[in-house]
């Protein structure tokens, strides 16, 4: 099913939650609301569950005004960040529930259930733990029960609130890699709320960026990695060397010298330049505007981190170099950014 | 609350602190502490009980059961369990749907609202029976309506229920409020997210949620329910046979120096106390392990 999200504002007394948000999400996706805590992801997702309602704007299902039905009939299916599972009913009851509790006419017959939930506890392979209570789960094991249940109903939507916030690391790694290859399987539209960059991109079609009740960017993961749209998203999603610099005349100053770097269309004004660890090449000294000493090395494997303290600000960066580069502390060098992208600085 | 008191006793001292150093009290000390409060619970507690029931049995097995069954006993005996049975479905029904209310939903006037609830519990008994007088009594509010329409509460078996609805409204919903409020309305969102209606999420969710707390809420409004004296005694009249509950009966039996069936009766009072404390170690131990 597709969801479109049209101008959607939402306050909490004061607060700000969303401020005008356009969205659209295509029929079959996995997408990933990624953001801050209170960057309004949370609220973004239980209004289009219709657990919340918002002040303004419009939110359509396949094109029909959603905001109109309950919960009930829109036919979601919603996971929620503690699971919310019932502890008084077994994990075969959960997951049951939300075919026990259809209107006598709509419910599946006493064995129709049976085998849709016997089935569903294959999918998320706990079909051993049918007969425990939440309880006796583990972390992981609850969330799959949650998922199992969300998807008894057959839900149009799969919304999913920081599925694996609760989980420890490992765990965590496994789930994203097997939710993947579930969305695979049933291609049920998804949505997931996350804080965390390495799950969005590791798991989603398309990740939303959100920051203080606004979209910042919407893009592919490989997009919003090397084409990030703004400064608090390249700042937010990998790492990023930040450097505060001046445009004048389309070219950037750093420290009253010139850079020799284009600004990239930015407007004359305070600006800051952004660029990864790995996209700076080193080189002897040249009293360019990025001299500076060696402080430390560190890191195994193919690449080698450095920092690096700049002579003209004293303030220090983190670059990337091949293990293969023979640097030693204390030596002098300058840098170049091979790659790297300039925002004007917020008024 | 008694599940976390259960909680906090079986903490463990963290590793490298032996549980000796932690209570480092000399022997003496500790000695001291536990005699005084055994003496203490001996003397307050113990001995009354005890002289409650050698008093019932003074005068053997026949006496006894001829006071119990002495018509005006029997009736006290009913209208006691009548009346508790009255109070404590009807404070069930408020208690939960107040504690829903609270812990559930954000309204204007709500911090009032939890403090009104335990205004029972702050205000004497006598003062919760004399309202009603003042409202229903012949002199009263209503008086002059209820007495057109021969409509009896003061001195009759409802203001008995009323001023006991009073007394005992705290206990079911402040046993609720805080489990409820901890519960949150997750899972509640899920059972509506799955298609159930406002009332399966009821009955299949919200109340599981919380039926030991309810179950022990009503067992101590039970119990007050049954034992209350002040506020009954005030909208009752002492009419024997009639409008007595068993306190009252109690009394009236006392100052007529009829002491032997005085404690028969209390004998009866006390047998149900201990019963409601066996049902509530049974359902503490419930709740610890729910």
């Amino acid at each position: 099913m597709k969801i479109s999200i049209n101008n959607v504002t939402k306050r909490f007394n004061t607060f700000a939650a969303l401020a005008g948000v356009d969205l659209d999400i295509r029929s079959g996706e996995l997408v990933a609301l990624l953001g801050p805590s209170g960057s309004g992801k949370t609220t973004l997702l239980r209004i289009i569950a219709g657990l919340e309602w918002p002040d303004n704007g419009e939110v359509l299902f396949d094109g029909e005004d959603a905001l109109r039905r309950s919960v009930r009939a829109r036919n979601v299916g919603f996971v929620f960040q503690h699971y919310a599972l019932f502890r008084h009913l077994t994990v075969f009851e959960n997951v049951a529930f939300g075919l026990r509790v259809r209107p006598r006419r709509q419910r599946l017959p006493e064995t129709e259930i049976r085998n849709r939930v016997e089935k569903l506890l294959n999918l998320v392979q706990l079909q051993p733990m049918a007969g425990r209570y939440p309880v006796q789960l583990s972390g992981g094991q609850r969330q799959r029960v949650a998922l199992a249940r969300a998807l008894a109903v057959n839900p149009s939507v799969l919304l999913l609130d920081e599925p694996f916030g609760a989980l420890d690391a490992k765990v965590r790694k496994e789930l994203r890699r097997w939710l993947r290859n579930l969305h695979e399987e049933i291609h049920v539209t998804s949505v997931f709320v996350t804080h965390d960059q390495e799950e969005a991109l590791e798991v989603a079609d398309r990740i939303v960026v959100m920051d203080k009740g606004k979209i910042q960017q919407v893009g592919t993961p490989e997009d919003v990695y090397e084409h990030p749209a703004t400064a608090f998203v390249h700042e937010f999603i990998g790492e990023s060397i930040v450097l505060p610099v001046h445009v004048e005349n389309g070219l950037v100053h750093f420290d009253g010298s010139s850079a020799r770097l284009e600004a990239q269309g930015v407007e004359d004004g305070r600006a800051s330049l952004f660029a990864r660890p790995s996209e700076m090449t080193i080189g002897p000294p040249s009293d360019s505007f990025l001299d500076g000493i060696v402080k430390r090395i560190h890191g195994l494997g193919p690449a080698r981190r450095i920092e690096i303290v700049l002579q003209s600000s004293g303030a220090s960066i983190e670059v990337d170099v091949p293990h293969d580069c023979s640097l030693d502390p204390g030596q002098r060098v300058s840098l170049t950014p091979n790659r790297y992208r300039i925002f004007a600085a917020k008024a | 609350m008694s599940v976390l008191a259960g909680v906090i006793a079986v903490l463990e001292p963290p590793a490298g602190v032996s549980a000796r150093h932690v209570r480092s009290e000399p022997a003496i000390v500790r000695w001291t502490i536990i005699g005084v409060s055994l003496a203490f619970l001996t003397m307050f507690l113990v001995m009354p009980l005890a002289v409650v029931f050698m008093q019932a049995f003074a005068r053997g097995i026949g006496p006894y059961l001829g006071a119990l069954t002495h018509p005006d006993a029997l009736a006290a005996i009913w209208l006691t369990l009548l009346v508790a049975a009255i109070s404590v479905s009807l404070n069930l029904a408020f208690g939960l749907i107040a504690a829903w209310a609270i812990a559930k939903f954000e309204f204007p006037g709500k911090g009032f609202l939890i403090t009104l609830i335990d205004l029972p519990f702050s205000i004497s008994p006598v003062i919760s029976g004399l309202v009603f007088v003042l409202l229903f009594g012949a002199q009263g509010f209503f008086g002059a309506y209820l007495q057109e329409h021969d409509i009896k509460i003061i001195f009759a078996l409802p203001g008995i229920v009323l001023a006991t609805l009073l007394v005992t409204f705290p206990f079911v919903a402040r046993e609720l409020i805080p489990l409820m409020k901890e519960q949150g309305t997750q899972d509640e969102e899920a059972a509506i997210s799955l298609g159930a209606s406002g009332l399966q999420t009821f009955f299949r969710v919200t109340l599981p949620n919380v039926k030991w707390a309810l179950l022990y809420g009503v067992l101590l409004c039970n119990a007050r329910a049954m034992g209350e004296f002040g506020a009954v005694s005030v909208v009752s009249g002492h009419i024997r046979g009639e409008t007595n509950t068993m306190p009252l009966h109690i009394e009236i039996l006392y100052n007529e120096y009829q002491f032997m069936a005085s404690f028969a009766v209390a004998s009866v009072l006390a047998l149900l106390a201990l019963l409601t404390l066996i049902a509530k170690a049974i359902l503490e131990c419930a709740m610890e392990h729910a």
